[in-house]
């Protein structure tokens, strides 16, 4: 499977700003002072030999929105953040307006950063196109339809081109889906929300988002393991500390990248994907999280070591 | 999970042993609390002894903290090793509980009034 970001951020988009942008630049120019760089090519060999990633890029900005190649001539996405929209136009390039395709999308919850690119998803808006939306969550219909409802949008869904189906999913059974075995899990936050685990050819992705951990609760965590067992690769909600999910944040649903590790080692995970940014972070300290996160790792490591990145948006990553 | 502890004035430090995690994160919570109702002041817990802690041993951590604050009773750790003093600063609980290089600061910031006793014992 190859899996594909297309938004990583949570609650709500954190475009990058100008001044974020400018400290970049001036950074970068500094660093670059005296060595010739005279030609794109010398200077796209700079950036990419002399820079750390949040000096010449950005984690990006967008809300969630994961694309799974199957190997499946469907799409299948997780989440329709604001993400969906710069999937939804790659893909409208690719196969071009007249070319139908079917999307088969499945739903975490209905919090709006995570529904938030339906109205924007350029294939409902062009006939023939099959966009099949399933979840767990009982809510989905009635969420993906009032979004698009006066006076909060000037495009009712019914008038929407494209066949759109919806599909309510039963937690604990397993469904073929664009070409992939899917299952689906309760999880921790207001409102519920739902992990899923994709499988195909012997490979596991876990979703799981919006998804909140008791540290002490040990059956829940052994739970929680079980459904992550032997993943090669868990997206985890990594949006806060551990010190604010034990405190200030606790019953907030989400969790830390500390207890993103503690689940994959527990459940003998191959790799885990930081996700779910909290929108306030910026690049510098993303990846300060992340290095911590390595070092975590490094501490605690039983007896196999677990690979770790950090989602950003457009990072693609073979499974 | 034994935790040995002991009165110096009007506060108790208790000294935590081993590793903690989710098989014995309970058993703490429960004797951070008893150690916590015996103090009248402050609690001090050197974890000197201690090489690892988990996520279930540092939301024991937490618990005893916003008790310490509900009772108006200071709390503190101390002594940590160098790779739990790594594991508090990447949990961020180091900018949430009160943390001193040795037992003998913590006593100092947390408990003047029982120093004295503290250094004769």
């Amino acid at each position: 499977m190859k899996v594909t970001f297309w938004g990583t951020r949570g609650s709500l988009p954190a475009p990058l700003g100008t001044k974020a942008v400018r400290k970049k630049l001036v950074n970068a120019l500094v660093k670059g002072a005296g060595k010739n760089l005279d030609s794109a090519e010398k200077a796209e060999a700079f950036c990419d030999a002399e820079l750390s990633f949040p000096e010449r890029g950005t984690f990006g900005g967008n809300t969630s929105c994961v694309q799974v190649d199957t190997g499946d001539q469907d799409y299948l996405l997780c989440d329709l953040g604001s993400g969906a929209r710069e999937f939804s136009l790659s893909a409208i390039i690719k196969h071009g307006p007249k070319q139908p395709q079917t999307y088969h999308v499945l739903i975490s919850h209905v919090h709006w950063d995570h529904i938030m690119g339906f109205p924007f998803f350029v294939p409902c808006y062009i006939p023939g196109n099959r966009i099949i939306l399933y979840s767990c969550h009982d809510k989905m219909e009635q969420a993906i339809r009032g979004q698009n409802h006066s006076p909060c949008f000037p495009v009712e869904f019914e008038a929407l081109s494209a066949t759109i189906e919806f599909v309510k999913l039963e937690t604990d059974k397993t469904y073929d889906i664009a070409g992939a075995r899917v299952t689906g899990t309760l999880q921790l936050h207001g409102n519920d929300s739902y992990g899923y685990r994709i499988e195909k050819d012997g490979k596991t992705v876990i979703y799981t988002t919006d998804s909140e951990h008791k540290p002490q609760d040990k059956a829940g965590m052994e739970q929680v393991a079980g459904f992550f067992r032997g993943a090669d690769l868990v997206i985890f909600d990594a949006m806060y500390s551990l010190a604010d999910t034990v405190s200030v944040k606790e019953d907030w649903g989400h969790s830390s990248n500390i207890m993103g590790v503690e689940l994959c080692q527990m459940a003998g995970a191959k790799r885990l994907c930081l996700f779910h940014h909290e929108p306030v972070y910026d690049d510098q300290r993303l990846e300060g999280i992340f290095n911590e996160t390595l070092r975590f790792e490094e501490i605690t490591r039983p007896d196999s070591k677990l690979d770790i990145v950090i989602a950003h948006d457009g990072l693609v990553l073979d499974v | 999970m034994d935790l040995n502890r002991k009165g110096v004035g009007d506060a108790v430090l208790a000294k935590a042993c081993g590793r903690i995690d989710l098989s014995n994160a309970d058993a703490f919570t429960t004797a951070l609390s008893a150690a916590l109702t015996e103090s009248k002041t402050a609690l001090i817990l050197d974890l000197s002894k201690v090489d690892y802690i988990s996520s279930a041993g540092l939301r024991s951590l937490m618990i005893a903290f916003k008790a310490s604050k509900t009772e108006n009773k200071g709390f503190g750790v101390a002594a940590l090793q160098p790779v739990l003093a790594e594991i508090f600063a990447i949990a961020r609980l180091s900018q949430v509980i009160p943390i001193f290089p040795t037992a003998r600061e913590a006593v100092a910031t947390l408990a003047p009034d029982a120093l004295a006793q503290f250094d004769t014992d």
